[in-house]
């Protein structure tokens, strides 16, 4: 069988470059090794209960009708309508450090007021890098990587401050140990600061199906169970696949989110990029998700992520310990704006997480590991909570294992490698990147970059 | 096709791509650029949705003509005629 494109998994970047594909009358063939959609963003059903596998919050909130920004964008280009995504506003969210605490929402004119309290001193400081991260272009797909930490030192002097700006928009996204890149700092702060967060009342779940339905629709092919053994190559030209039982599919080109180092492999290693330029993450997390019998407004949490540190410098890399217990986030899904109330409370609770351990145990090792450093996590995050342990009805928990299991991501990374290919060229002719490896991250971010590698690589010219 | 008949086409693509727009009020020798929040994105999708509908290629060189909907249409004009 021979498509003008193939893509490599059916997450969130795979599906979104699809449909834009499949719209424009390509023949398409999107191949997903697990059982079911959505890659690192995908939901599962367990004891009875419907779970989010990494959905928090869906960063970049605007309002319906809004005319630019990227959520408006992303609608615009997937021919979805506001009421695909139906996104609730957040209640409000918090950094906590020792003795200085930053609340936001999606107001901005909040977190300044909080910095203005808190850190008078910082406070023109802070305007300035504002002003300096409005005019920053982050879409310039052609720039070169450099250190967001030196770049946002140059406005902000107080450690304190630096760290707690850097907290949330780390934790979710970046893929550099202790640092990001200045783009990516960009796009986060922007996209968690300035718009903020929404989730539809019934999480990943929608966003999901209303992809895969536009992307059927428009005629896309989605191959479930169909894992890429192997990039066939001819020369340094990428002309097709070969599935895990023996299948061979053709193309024109091959756009993959399987990730960089992962990418490489699938082609045997003939990738023409420093061994350097292509490494697998190291930054990952162990997430613990309770289920409890109240609404956590009714046990007097009403915040909707809690991003903590118990240090005042934030350690943000692969930890010594299984998981780092010196912070964290918290986040419960009931804490939107929804009009009515989730079914049951949930709070979700994530730490840094060391995944050679994780990796490395054996089986029975590793469940009775899993539970104890649930109870570990869930412990630490009290002092930011009231204690609901006595409303517990179940709790699930995942590892850097669980994310490799289900999306061959080397090292159960998150954010993919900490080098990013912006531009999503790989070095081999027709074959590109799009999602982690790419560089856009987030719900909205990784359909960004579906949409971008589709454009820049598959229709145009 | 008629000159107002492309320029019905126009405003659908326009609809399909920018649908919290209000375009009754569209100033046709006016920039779409001054009038609507549309980016490099959404012009390659006048120009892929043309292709869609028309099979029409229209080349790089040739997107300056899509600025407003004066200068679209008569660019359309002689390429639609027989569509």
């Amino acid at each position: 069988m021979h498509y003008e494109t193939i893509i490599i998994g059916a997450g969130l970047s795979g599906l979104a470059a699809g449909i834009r594909l499949a719209y424009f009358d390509q023949s398409v063939c999107i191949l997903e090794r697990h059982t079911t959609i959505g890659g690192l963003n995908s939901f599962y059903r367990l004891r009875g209960r419907n779970h989010d596998v990494g959905l928090h919050a869906v960063t970049n909130f605007a309002k319906p009708g809004t005319k630019s920004g990227p959520l408006s964008k992303l609608l615009r280009q997937l021919r979805l309508s506001w009421d695909d995504f139906s996104l609730c506003e957040q209640n409000g969210s918090s950094v906590v450090f020792p003795g200085a605490s930053l609340k936001f929402n999606n107001d901005f004119s909040l977190l300044e007021s909080e910095v203005a309290e808190s850190f008078p001193q910082q406070v023109d400081n802070f305007r300035r890098l504002h002003q300096f991260l409005l005019e920053f272009n982050e879409l310039d797909l052609a720039q070169e990587a450099v250190s967001a930490r030196k770049a946002v030192a140059e406005f902000i002097t107080d450690p304190l401050l630096l760290d707690m700006l850097f907290c949330p928009l780390m934790f979710y996204g970046s893929a550099r140990a202790d640092d990001m890149d200045l783009n990516q700092f960009v796009v986060m702060y922007k996209s968690i600061f300035m718009e903020g967060f929404g989730r539809p009342f019934k999480g990943v779940r929608p966003i999901m199906k209303a992809l895969v339905r536009k992307y059927k629709e428009s005629g896309g092919i989605l191959k479930l169970r169909a894992g890429v053994q192997e990039i066939l190559l001819e020369g340094n030209r990428a002309v097709g696949v070969r599935l895990d039982d023996g299948t061979e599919l053709t193309a024109d080109r091959v756009l993959s989110s399987a990730g960089l180092a992962e990418t490489s492999n699938l082609c045997k290693d003939q990738l023409p990029i420093e061994p350097s330029e292509r490494q697998p993450g190291v930054v990952t997390f162990n997430e613990m998700i309770d289920v409890i019998d109240a609404e956590p407004a009714d046990l007097g949490h009403d915040q909707t992520i809690i991003f903590f540190s118990e240090t005042e410098e934030f350690h943000y890399q692969k930890p010594e310990e299984p998981c780092d217990l010196r912070s964290g986030i918290i986040c419960s899904p009931n804490n939107f704006q929804y009009g009515e109330p989730l079914e049951e409370g949930i709070i979700r609770i994530t730490a840094l997480a060391n995944h050679d351990y994780w990796l490395g145990l054996e089986e029975d090792e590793y469940r009775s590991a899993k539970q104890v450093w649930a109870e570990k996590i869930r412990e630490t995050s009290l002092k930011y909570l009231p204690d609901y342990r006595s409303h517990i009805l179940d709790t699930d928990s995942f590892t850097p294992r669980t994310i490799k299991r289900f999306t061959w991501h080397e090292n159960g990374c998150v954010y993919g490698a900490p080098v990013k290919r912006l531009d999503g060229t790989t070095g081999v002719e027709q074959l590109y990147l799009c999602g982690t490896d790419q560089g856009f991250l987030g719900i909205i971010g990784s359909m960004l970059s579906g949409i971008t590698m589709a454009n820049n690589h598959c229709l145009m010219g | 096709m008629s000159p107002a008949e492309i320029r019905q086409v126009i405003i659908d693509i326009l609809a399909k791509i920018a649908p919290d727009e209000d375009l009754s009020n569209l100033d046709d020798e006016k920039p779409f650029r001054e009038q609507m929040e549309l980016d490099s994105m959404d012009f390659l999708d006048i120009v892929m949705e043309l292709r869609k509908l028309y099979r029409i290629q229209i080349p790089e060189e040739d997107y300056h003509n899509l600025v407003t909907m004066d200068s679209t249409v008569t660019y359309l004009t002689p390429r639609l005629k027989d569509a």
